[in-house]
């Protein structure tokens, strides 16, 4: 183990550890308000380790949504890191018996890291991933424990806190709004999915919206594509 | 309970393998479809609005309090990351925002 790769590691993933601790200790919160403990915060971060992925498996869990459900609804929050893989596959090429874990374990806190070129001593990068990988999902699994262990004998009334997750993706679609012109697919998004709302009712729409949205797109890529 | 533990185990395979898949698919030279690459560019934001919507789902505009805390706290996500494009303070003070307005105010 070489220190200085060690060193760097720990300094590197310094804004991760702040940011997956308080985004974990929510996640934990929110769980233990729907009645689940410790257990299920470290099997669902050790498991999925998808930070968005796991907040809305909180409520389908709470909701007994079907596995169909869960599955095309994993598919499409997660569709984007089907991109990061496709821009690490070069960097990942030769690292070996790592390489299952360092796949495993690219989210989105995780590629912003080591996608960025990093001055590194040469054959020292696959244990710096390594590394960076895996303090992350430590980080992730600590807060998200502490959070539900906490959520559970917390002296105030946590009523509410289960906001989180909606002030989250409020705070996403705001960021990409902002640093994006084009705005036509979010919109499209939340329109066909409060008219599946309307439709469908609260529990059955998440499909045919997925499905509908999934549509759109492909057909507006023509329009997107001639003004890009 | 037993429906819980295979709602994690669906939507850890699932994060699975979309995180291998394109090692497997374009681990050789080729290069990725542009129409997979289109997708990859708008459908993140997409699905984005789409959760938002789906935590909203159970609003009821029919009866009080008609989703206004619900909106009020949005609004205050909004402000507060125009204000200062800083993902955790929006979450931490929008979320502030709605525990106060649903425990003291409706």
């Amino acid at each position: 183990m070489s220190r200085s790769v060690l060193k760097k590691a720990i300094k590197d993933t310094f804004p991760v550890l702040t940011g997956y601790l308080v985004i974990g200790l929510s996640f934990g919160i929110v769980l233990s308000s729907r009645g689940y403990g410790p257990l299920w915060a470290a099997g669902s971060s050790l498991f999925i380790y998808a930070g968005t992925m796991q907040f809305v498996a909180v409520e389908l869990m709470y909701s007994g949504a079907s596995l169909l459900t869960t599955a095309l609804t994993t598919l499409a929050v997660n569709m984007r890191h089907l991109f990061y893989g496709l821009s690490m596959i070069e960097r990942y090429r030769d690292t070996g018996k790592a390489k299952p874990y360092l796949i495993f374990g690219l989210t989105d806190e995780t590629f912003s890291l080591v996608c960025a070129p990093t001055a590194l001593e040469p054959g020292k990068e696959k244990l710096y991933y390594f590394l960076v990988t895996l303090f992350d999902q430590l980080y992730w699994v600590l807060g998200s424990v502490l959070g539900c262990a906490l959520g559970s004998v917390l002296p105030f009334n946590t009523k509410g806190i289960d906001f989180a997750l909606t002030a989250l993706f409020v705070s996403v679609v705001t960021e990409q709004w902002l640093s994006s012109d084009d705005h036509v697919p979010v919109l499209m998004s939340i329109g066909i999915s409060v008219l599946c709302r309307l439709i469908f009712g609260a529990d059955q729409f998440l499909i045919p919206a997925i499905v509908l949205i999934w549509l759109g797109l492909t057909l507006y890529r023509k329009r997107a594509e001639g003004k890009a | 309970m037993m429906h819980s533990v295979l709602i994690i185990a669906v939507a850890a395979v699932v994060t699975v393998a979309l995180r291998f898949l394109p090692f497997a698919l374009f681990g050789g030279k080729r290069e990725t479809p542009p129409y997979i690459q289109y997708l990859g560019r708008v459908l993140p934001c997409a699905v984005m609005g789409m959760l938002v919507i789906y935590c909203l789902r159970n609003i009821n505009f029919t009866a009080s309090p008609f989703g206004v805390p619900e909106l009020i706290a949005c609004a205050v996500v909004v402000g507060l990351h125009i204000w200062k494009r800083s993902s955790i303070l929006s979450i931490l003070g929008g979320t502030a925002c709605y525990v106060l307005l649903v425990q003291f105010v409706f």
